[in-house]
């Protein structure tokens, strides 16, 4: 049912733009009004939502430690899971965001009779890295279409990217590779009975989002090429913010790719996409462990009605005098005459 | 009460890959016996100040709630997402990825969907979906939103008196999320409504008025630690004193009550007298600030703070340089996460530094609370201490790191050194079971009711496996922890899935290994139970 909702929403979104563009014409629309559109709504979505978490305090200093504190000069700690100092700190988000740390430490639960095991279980991890990775590599190639002259960098990559000579012209590895971990990541949702009784159409649908992109974009380098001359036409004058319709012929294939982009771009910050911003911000892992070395405000902290000692020594006199523990009415003075 | 299955049937049709057919949201929860706490009594809440329904009890078919209690809720959400950064990212960027599903002892030990921490945390983001968001209205049930009614109330209740703010599922989460933070946020809201459980909110009143959980007055506290004392006179020869609200000491001692009046914490604190008089400390304990625990903390974030205010007056009045902590886990991570930010600065007290070696506890240098660990291992280290750990060899030992001062502190080497000195057979639990990863007693965060002992046995199940494991495959016997909780009800686990294994405090086992000058030959340990090769003698 989710995954039908999912594919149902997908579908319209293609049509979208085969009825703007094939049928109606309205093909400045579809290519520079639409992208800018998309593109604001994630940059200032993304915004949005940084300051709308900046903007509530994190009263206390929470940081899982999955590692030895630092204590003792001589036991050995462990920086990366329980850091101590901020540039530890950034070591261990570096490790988090870039190399997914936690989820390579994923386990497997299951039972062996009645036995509880634990197997590892570094699939999820697999195809998680694939697809991110494959993801940014891809972000990057494309940026040879916005920019003139092409830095080195992009046609490294590019060259890198293409070096497997999978047939004419070259098929680019992260191609392959960010649709097998979409795919992963898809079929696991489908299989793994857990997973899938925890998800919802908004888990599916943006997997087949990103998977039509690629496919469409495969589809274009591969089979039905379009004009790259207009597209490169196109995407200069929209990142130069002199947009311009392009004098070649721009695909149909090609409106669809760029209108599901710019779905997905306006998608992204009002969605659990935001964990690509979001990581930044988790307080159980971007704050230190220094708990008791340094002291962390909370701005909302207020004082508390709690029962002092004078009110307490009050109630319990005759049989703390009787037991023999210590009366202090010298305290009970000098804090009354404080307050 | 009610029966508790026996162990055989417990687990009978446990299957982690089942999943039901309804949809989770139409799936309303179940308030059988023994799966959940009761209700509190209506004039702990009126003596504390705080609101509540009146008599009432969770398997009510109507609850009574006040008639604007969905505009409190609602109005809570919204306070706690301004107040809680945690709170707002984390119903914002979970995926649903699912690393967290079988990390959590309640799922693994019911096979409860609602148990995933990931759907535990679903019952309130589905809830900010669907009554705050656009989409989440608009979508429904394809994006995860539903309405707030009365239903889901209960919901919360039943699930998040489910979770014993472990964290297990926030180290495996690739964002860290926590639902921990979830939980406590969650039942800090419920409290709005006045809904709470009994067990956790009467030690929360006799801690407020009284100063500790069971409500000990300063009299009892004392002929206690008395009593003790002439145990160990009886075990060791020695006569021990032990300073009580002694103005102007070193050291404040401070540790979970449990340690003075329970089985088997009472030795624990044996072991911690043996030492501070071996080594000559000059500390003291308080019978005002007579409680580390802090049952608050499972409450409400304000109560927390309120309980343990006590502990910061009272190291000012008596003018004490710092303060030691006992054995215990939650009392720790409320040390070591909040009392900074509640109470500091505490520029009345020194850096903490040991009388004895000359350590300057850096690392403890501000909020100025030492762990009674960290103040051991650094004794040993200096060779301060000498020890017979034979004097262990009737146990052979294994580690519980408890969930509180391993993921919400991260002290794992400590205790382990501490063990490794004082007794002769130490054997770690299977590595996926221990340290960081460790599995909690299922019975934490006031969660330790007899009425809710099905829930008890399930959530500790698997860290009862993992004993089982290596008392199987090594003959353990004893499992040392450094929690008073997990003293409290660890030994019902053990007994009802691994009988023959008892629980220990890391200190009773350096009170029994512990070399002390003027005592006689020691036949016994610190529980009367004859040493290894003195059977006779007793």
């Amino acid at each position: 049912m989710n995954l039908v909702f999912s594919i149902l929403m997908l579908i319209i979104l293609i049509l979208i733009p085969v009825i703007g563009v094939g049928a109606l014409g309205l093909n400045s629309l579809f290519a520079i009004f639409i992208p800018y559109l998309g593109f604001a709504l994630f940059f200032f979505g993304l915004i949005y939502r940084m300051i709308d978490w900046a903007r509530s305090p994190q009263p206390f200093k929470i940081p899982t430690t999955c590692g030895q504190q630092k204590s003792l000069s001589w036991i050995k700690r462990s920086r990366l899971e329980s850091p101590a100092t901020t540039w530890e700190v950034y070591l261990r988000m570096f490790f988090e965001v870039f190399l997914f740390r936690s989820l390579f430490r994923n386990l497997r639960a299951d039972f062996d009779g009645k036995r509880l095991i634990y197997g590892s279980a570094k699939w999820l991890w697999l195809g998680a890295i694939l697809f991110h990775v494959s993801f940014l590599i891809i972000l990057i190639r494309h940026l040879r279409f916005f920019v003139y002259p092409v830095p080195g960098v992009i046609t490294t990559i590019d060259f890198v990217d293409s070096f497997f000579q999978l047939g004419l012209p070259p098929i680019y590895l992260t191609d392959a590779l960010i649709l097998a971990g979409l795919g992963f990541l898809l079929l696991r949702r489908l299989i793994d009975a857990k997973v899938n009784y925890l998800s919802y159409a908004s888990d599916y649908f943006p997997l087949l989002l990103i998977i039509t992109i690629a496919a469409t974009g495969i589809l274009m380098r591969l089979y039905i090429k379009p004009d790259l001359y207009a597209i490169k036409q196109l995407a200069y004058g929209l990142a130069t913010f002199n947009p311009v319709m392009p004098e070649g012929k721009l695909s149909l294939l090609f409106y669809i790719h760029l209108f599901l982009v710019s779905s997905l771009a306006a998608y992204f910050p009002f969605s659990k996409l935001v964990h690509m911003v979001g990581v930044f911000f988790s307080p159980t892992r971007n704050m230190a462990n220094d708990n008791r070395m340094k002291r962390h405000v909370n701005p909302w902290d207020y004082p508390v009605k709690y029962t002092t000692y004078c009110d307490w020594q009050e109630k319990f006199r005759d049989v703390m005098e009787e037991a023999g523990i210590p009366i202090d009415d010298e305290w009970c003075k000098e804090t009354q005459k404080q307050a | 009460m009610s029966k508790l299955p026996k162990p055989d049937e417990l687990l009978k049709d446990l299957d982690l890959h089942k999943t039901p057919e309804k949809h989770w949201m139409d799936i309303a929860p179940e308030f059988k016996p023994g799966k959940f706490c009761y209700a509190v009594e209506p004039q702990v809440m009126e003596d504390l100040g705080r609101p509540h329904l009146g008599k009432w009890q969770p398997y009510d078919e109507k609850w009574p709630l006040p008639d604007d209690w969905k505009e409190r809720i609602l109005k809570g959400i919204r306070d706690r997402m301004e107040r809680f950064r945690s709170f707002k990212l984390f119903m914002d960027i979970c995926v649903r990825c699912g690393a967290c599903a079988d990390k959590c002892h309640y799922f693994l030990g019911s096979g409860d969907p609602k148990n995933m921490p990931v759907l535990r945390a679903e019952l309130i983001r589905s809830i900010i979906k669907g009554e705050f968001s656009f989409f989440g209205k608009l979508f429904g049930r394809m994006a995860g939103a539903r309405p707030l009614t009365e239903e889901v109330l209960k919901e919360w209740f039943y699930y998040f008196y489910q979770c014993t703010e472990c964290r297990r599922c926030s180290v495996f989460c690739p964002y860290g999320i926590d639902t921990a933070e979830v939980t406590i946020i969650m039942r800090d809201l419920l409290h709005e409504l006045g809904i709470a459980t009994d067990w956790a909110m009467k030690p929360v009143r006799f801690s407020h008025f009284i100063g500790n959980h069971i409500g000990l007055q300063p009299h009892t506290i004392k002929e206690n630690i008395e009593f003790l004392l002439g145990d160990i006179a009886e075990i060791t020869g020695l006569n021990i004193e032990v300073p009580i609200n002694k103005k102007g000491a070193e050291i404040l001692f401070v540790t979970p009550s449990a340690d003075f009046f329970a089985d088997p914490g009472i030795y624990t604190f044996m072991g911690y007298v043996l030492l501070f008089h071996h080594i000559g400390l000059d500390y003291t304990i308080s019978t005002y600030a007579s409680e580390g625990g802090n049952f608050g903390f499972f409450n409400a974030v304000e109560l927390a703070k309120k309980l343990h205010a006590k502990i910061y007056e009272e190291a000012r009045r008596l003018k004490v340089k710092w303060i030691l902590g006992g054995e215990c886990g939650h009392m720790w991570r409320v040390w070591h996460q909040y009392h900074n930010t509640w109470f500091g600065p505490f520029n009345y007290m020194d850096i903490p530094r040991s009388p004895i070696t000359g350590t300057v506890f850096e690392h403890a240098k501000d909020n100025k609370i030492v762990h009674i660990c960290e103040f051991t291992a650094d004794l040993i280290a200096h060779g301060k201490l000498k020890f017979d750990p034979s004097r262990n060899d009737h146990v052979i030992v294994t580690f519980h790191d408890s969930c509180n001062t391993s993921r919400g502190m991260g002290i794992f080497e400590e205790p382990r050194f501490i063990l490794k000195n004082v007794c002769n057979n130490f054997v770690e639990m299977p590595e996926n079971t221990i340290r960081e990863k460790t599995f909690c007693c299922g019975s934490g965060s006031g969660l330790n009711a007899d009425e809710y002992m099905e829930m008890r046995m399930r959530g500790g199940f698997p860290r009862a496996n993992a004993v089982q494991y290596v008392n199987q495959k090594y003959g353990v016997n004893t499992m040392a922890c450094i929690c008073a909780i997990d003293r409290a009800v660890l030994p019902t686990l053990m007994k009802y899935w691994v009988p023959g294994v008892e629980i220990a405090g890391v200190h009773e086992l350096v009170g029994n290994a512990l070399i002390m000058e003027g005592e006689k030959e020691r036949t016994t340990d610190l529980r009367y139970r004859p040493l290894k090769g003195m059977e006779e003698e007793v």
